[in-house]
C-alpha cells in the first residue's frame, strides 16, 4: 500500500481541516475585535496623547481616576442611567409584548408600528427629543403653557435631575421596542395549551401570568435583558446630541467622557482608561442578568 | 463715530490697518514689496483636508482658490471636507503614521502636538508677516514655537457681544458698558425689563468656551501662570466666578443646557437681547425675507466685551490654522498653496465671501471692504486684535488642548453660577483637575 501524501494525509484529518477552516473566522475576530480591544486596554495603562505614542505607566490611569470627581460622578450617572432606563424598558416592554400578543384589530400594523423608534437612527430621534427638551422651544412646554398649566417653560436638560431623567426617557422611547418584539417573539413560542389547561383549572389572568408565562419567558428575558443593558450602559449618542454631557455633567456617561478626553481633550490614554473601566461593569451587569435569572431552580428541573 | 471709541483698546498695528486701509502699506510696497514663491515639485498633486464650512460662501470661494491654484500651476489639489471635530483626531493619525493629506485645516493649537512632524514655515510666515503688516499677536502663538513657524495661522472665528439697540436702551443703557462692572448692570436691569441676557453654560465648545474665558480672564484670573503651573485657585478666579453667580441670576432660564446652536435660536425667536456669538446671528436676521427679521437686525448691534479689573481687553477667539506636514512628498507645492491662498488676491475674497465668520489674522486685511460697508460688522474686524491664547498665560501644547477639550473653565463657571458649588470649591475642582493635565 502506497504511504499517503502529506496533501491526503491532512484531508483526511478531521483536526487539522476542521482548525483550517475556522482559520478565517479566527483571523476575522482576532484582527477585528480582539485587536481593537487589546489595543485600548493597553492604551488605558500609558499616557499616550493625541500625536504622541504613550509610554507605560501602569496603573496611575486608573489610580488618578479613582480619585477625580468628574470620574466618579460619572460613573454614578452611568449606573442610575443605566439601572433605570433598562428597568423601565422591561416593564413597559413587557406590558406592551402582552398587549400585542393579545388579538387585536390590525395586529400586524401595530406590531410593525412599535418598531418604528428603534428603526429611527438614534442622531435622529435625539435630535426630535432635543426640540422637546429645548429650554426655549420645547413643544411640551409650549403646548402645557397653552393650557395653562403651567406659567414657566419646563428646564428639561439644564437642572442636573431633571436632565437626567429627561434623557433617561429619550432613551426608554428608544429602547422599548426591541424589548417588546422579542419578548413578543418569546410570548409566541407559548404554547395555548398550558392556558387553555389552566383556566380549566380555574387559574386566574394574574396566576396565569404568575406560573405559565412568566417562567417560560424567562430565559428570552435573561437574553434580552443582557442585550438591553448593554447597549444602554454603552450609550453614546443620545447623550452626545442632547447634553454632550452637560448640564454640569449630570449626564456624562462613561462613553461620552471616554469621548471627551479621549479625542477633543487629546488625552488618548485616559480615555482609553475610562472605556477599560467600562469593562468590570460591564461584566458584572451582564452576570447579574444572565445567571441572576437564567440559572434559576425551576430551570434545572428541580422541584419546590 | 462709535468704531473710532472702541479702536482704543485695540493695538497700534492694527488700529494703522484697519483705518488707514491698504494704502498704509504703499510706501513699503512701492519701494520693495517682498516677494516669495515656491517652485512646485514636478508632477505634484496636493491633498488638502478642512473643515465643513458654516458659511457657503467661504466653501464656495475657497473652492474658487483652489481652483485657480489648479489652473496656474497644473496641480491638482483634492479638497475633502470633515466635521470640524473629526479634524483634529484625523490629523493627530497623520502626523502619527507620517502619511496623509499634505494639508489640513486644524484648529486652536494642534500643530504643538506634533511639532516635529510639521514642515517648516517660517520663510514663508515671515515673508506674509512682513507683507501684509504684521501678524496679530495670537495668530503669532498659535503659530510659532520657539521662533519657528510650525503652521500658518489661517483666520480667527470672531466671537462679540450681540444686542438689541432699542432693548438696552429702554434699560437705561445708552450702549453696551465698557466695563464688567456696568455690564452687569445693564443684564440686571434687561432682566427687570423681562428681556435678559442668555450666555451658554451646557457644553458649548464655542460660545461656551468664548465667554467663560473672558470672564475668567478679565478678572485676572489665569489657569496657568508662565511656567504651565496651575494657578487657577486664586483670589481672582473667586472674585470672576462670585461676579458669575451674580451675572448668572439675569440670564434667561435654561442656559445651563445651551450648546452652541441655543443662543443664536433664542436671540432671534426675540427671547433674550444679549448674548456673545460670531456674526451668524446678524447675519441670519439680515439675509431673512421676513420683514420681522429684518426690522430685527436694524436693532442688532454688535460690541466686544466688556473690560474687567484687569484693564484690558481679555477674549478667546477659536483659530483655525494651514497644518502642513513634514511627510509630504511635494514640500515646495504644499507651500506654495499655503502662500497662494494666503494672499490679498485670493484671501480678501474669500474672507468677504465668508461674511466676516473667518476673520483676518494678518494685519493689512482689516483693512479689507468687509469691515468697512456696514458699520455693524466692523466690530468683528477689530476681533483678532483682542485675541488671547487659550492656554494664557502658559505655554500651548498638549496640556492647553486638553484642560480646553476637558471644558475645565467652562464647568467651572457653570458650577459656581448655579450655585451646585461656591466658587472656592469651583476653583479648587478646576485646579486638581487641570492639575492632571499640566503635571509633567
Amino acid at each position: 500500500m502506497k504511504a499517503l501524501s502529506l496533501m491526503e494525509r491532512f484531508q483526511s484529518n478531521r483536526h487539522a481541516l476542521g482548525y483550517t477552516f475556522m482559520l478565517p473566522a479566527v483571523l476575522l475576530l482576532a484582527g477585528l475585535l480582539a485587536y481593537p480591544l487589546g489595543l485600548g486596554t493597553w492604551l488605558g495603562f500609558t499616557d499616550a496623547k493625541i500625536g504622541r505614542v504613550g509610554e507605560w505607566i501602569g496603573l496611575e490611569n486608573f489610580a488618578y481616576l479613582i480619585t477625580d470627581s468628574v470620574f466618579q460622578l460619572v460613573v454614578f450617572n452611568t449606573l442610575f442611567y443605566t439601572i433605570v432606563a433598562s428597568i423601565a424598558k422591561f416593564i413597559l416592554g413587557l406590558w406592551l409584548a402582552l398587549l400585542l400578543n393579545k388579538n387585536l384589530p390590525f395586529q400586524s400594523f401595530f406590531r410593525a408600528v412599535v418598531l418604528l423608534p428603534w428603526i429611527a437612527p438614534t442622531a435622529l430621534s435625539a435630535l426630535a427629543f432635543w426640540w422637546m427638551y429645548d429650554a426655549q422651544f420645547s413643544v411640551i412646554s409650549w403646548l402645557f403653557t397653552k393650557m395653562g398649566l403651567i406659567d414657566h417653560y419646563i428646564d428639561f436638560l439644564g437642572d442636573p435631575w431633571m436632565a437626567r431623567m429627561s434623557v433617561i426617557i429619550a432613551n426608554v422611547w428608544r429602547g422599548i421596542p426591541f424589548v417588546a418584539i422579542s419578548l413578543l417573539a418569546g410570548l409566541q413560542t407559548i404554547s395555548p395549551s398550558f392556558y387553555e389547561a389552566s383556566s380549566i383549572d380555574g387559574a386566574t389572568p394574574w396566576q396565569q401570568f404568575r406560573f405559565i408565562t412568566m417562567p417560560l419567558l424567562t430565559p428570552i428575558i435573561a437574553v434580552v435583558m443582557t442585550f438591553s443593558v448593554l447597549f444602554t450602559f454603552t450609550d453614546f449618542q443620545l447623550i452626545y446630541v442632547l447634553t454632550r454631557g452637560g448640564p454640569l455633567n449630570a449626564t456624562h456617561l462613561m462613553a461620552t467622557l471616554a469621548f471627551q478626553r479621549a479625542i477633543p481633550g487629546g488625552a488618548l490614554g485616559e480615555g482609553a482608561a475610562i472605556a477599560t473601566m467600562m469593562v468590570p461593569l460591564l461584566l458584572a451587569a451582564i452576570m447579574f442578568s444572565y445567571f441572576g435569572l437564567q440559572r434559576r431552580a425551576w430551570q434545572q428541573g428541580a422541584d419546590k | 463715530m462709535k468704531q473710532f471709541s472702541r479702536r482704543e483698546f485695540i493695538g497700534t498695528g492694527a488700529a494703522v490697518a484697519s483705518t488707514a486701509a491698504v494704502g498704509a502699506f504703499s510706501p513699503i510696497a512701492s519701494a520693495q514689496t517682498p516677494t516669495l514663491a515656491y517652485k512646485p515639485e514636478a508632477g505634484a498633486k496636493l491633498r488638502v483636508l478642512r473643515w465643513k464650512r458654516f458659511v457657503q460662501g467661504d466653501e464656495d470661494q475657497f473652492m474658487i482658490n483652489i481652483e485657480k491654484f489648479s489652473k496656474t500651476y497644473g496641480i491638482e489639489v483634492k479638497v475633502d471636507n470633515e466635521g470640524w471635530e473629526d479634524i483634529r483626531p484625523k490629523a493627530a493619525v497623520s502626523a502619527n503614521v507620517g502619511s496623509g493629506p499634505d494639508m489640513i485645516m486644524g484648529w486652536f493649537d494642534d500643530p504643538f502636538q506634533y511639532p516635529t512632524k510639521m514642515l517648516d514655515m517660517t520663510e514663508l510666515c515671515t515673508y506674509l508677516g512682513q507683507k501684509y503688516g504684521g501678524w496679530y499677536d495670537a495668530a503669532k502663538q498659535y503659530g510659532t514655537l520657539n521662533g519657528k513657524w510650525l503652521s500658518v495661522p489661517w483666520a480667527f472665528i470672531a466671537n462679540a457681544m450681540v444686542y438689541r439697540k432699542s432693548h438696552v436702551q429702554a434699560a437705561g443703557f445708552e450702549t453696551m458698558p465698557k466695563d464688567t462692572a456696568g455690564f452687569l448692570k445693564l443684564c440686571q436691569a434687561l432682566k427687570e425689563k423681562g428681556t435678559p441676557a442668555g450666555f451658554a453654560l451646557g457644553k458649548a465648545v464655542g460660545d461656551g468656551n468664548n465667554w467663560t474665558h473672558w470672564l475668567l480672564w478679565s478678572h485676572g484670573g489665569k489657569m496657568v501662570n508662565e511656567k504651565g503651573q496651575v494657578v487657577i485657585d486664586s483670589p481672582e478666579t473667586i472674585a470672576a466666578l462670585e461676579y458669575a453667580r451674580e451675572l448668572y441670576k439675569t440670564f434667561v432660564p435654561g442656559t445651563l443646557s445651551w450648546q452652541d446652536p441655543n443662543n443664536n435660536k433664542a436671540f432671534l425667536d426675540g427671547q433674550i437681547s444679549l448674548t456673545a456669538n460670531g456674526i451668524s446671528v446678524y447675519y441670519a436676521a439680515k439675509m431673512s425675507e421676513d420683514p420681522k427679521m429684518k426690522a430685527m437686525a436694524d436693532d442688532i448691534e454688535h460690541a466686544h466685551f466688556p473690560v474687567g479689573p484687569v484693564g484690558r481687553p481679555m477674549e478667546l477667539m477659536q483659530i483655525t490654522q494651514m497644518m502642513c506636514f513634514a511627510y509630504t512628498k511635494f514640500p515646495n507645492a504644499t507651500r506654495e498653496l499655503a502662500r497662494f491662498l494666503m494672499e490679498g488676491e485670493q484671501y480678501n475674497p474669500w474672507m468677504e465671501k465668508s461674511i466676516g465668520y473667518g476673520a483676518q489674522t494678518l494685519k493689512a486685511y482689516a483693512a479689507n471692504p468687509l469691515w468697512h460697508g456696514d458699520p455693524k460688522v466692523a466690530v468683528y474686524g477689530e476681533c483678532p486684535a483682542m485675541a488671547t491664547v487659550h492656554g494664557y498665560s502658559g505655554p500651548l501644547g498638549a496640556a492647553s488642548a486638553a484642560v480646553l477639550g476637558d471644558y475645565i473653565v467652562l464647568d467651572m463657571v457653570a458650577e459656581a453660577s448655579s450655585g451646585t458649588r461656591t466658587p472656592k470649591e469651583a476653583a479648587q475642582r478646576a485646579a486638581e483637575r487641570a492639575k492632571r493635565y499640566y503635571k509633567a
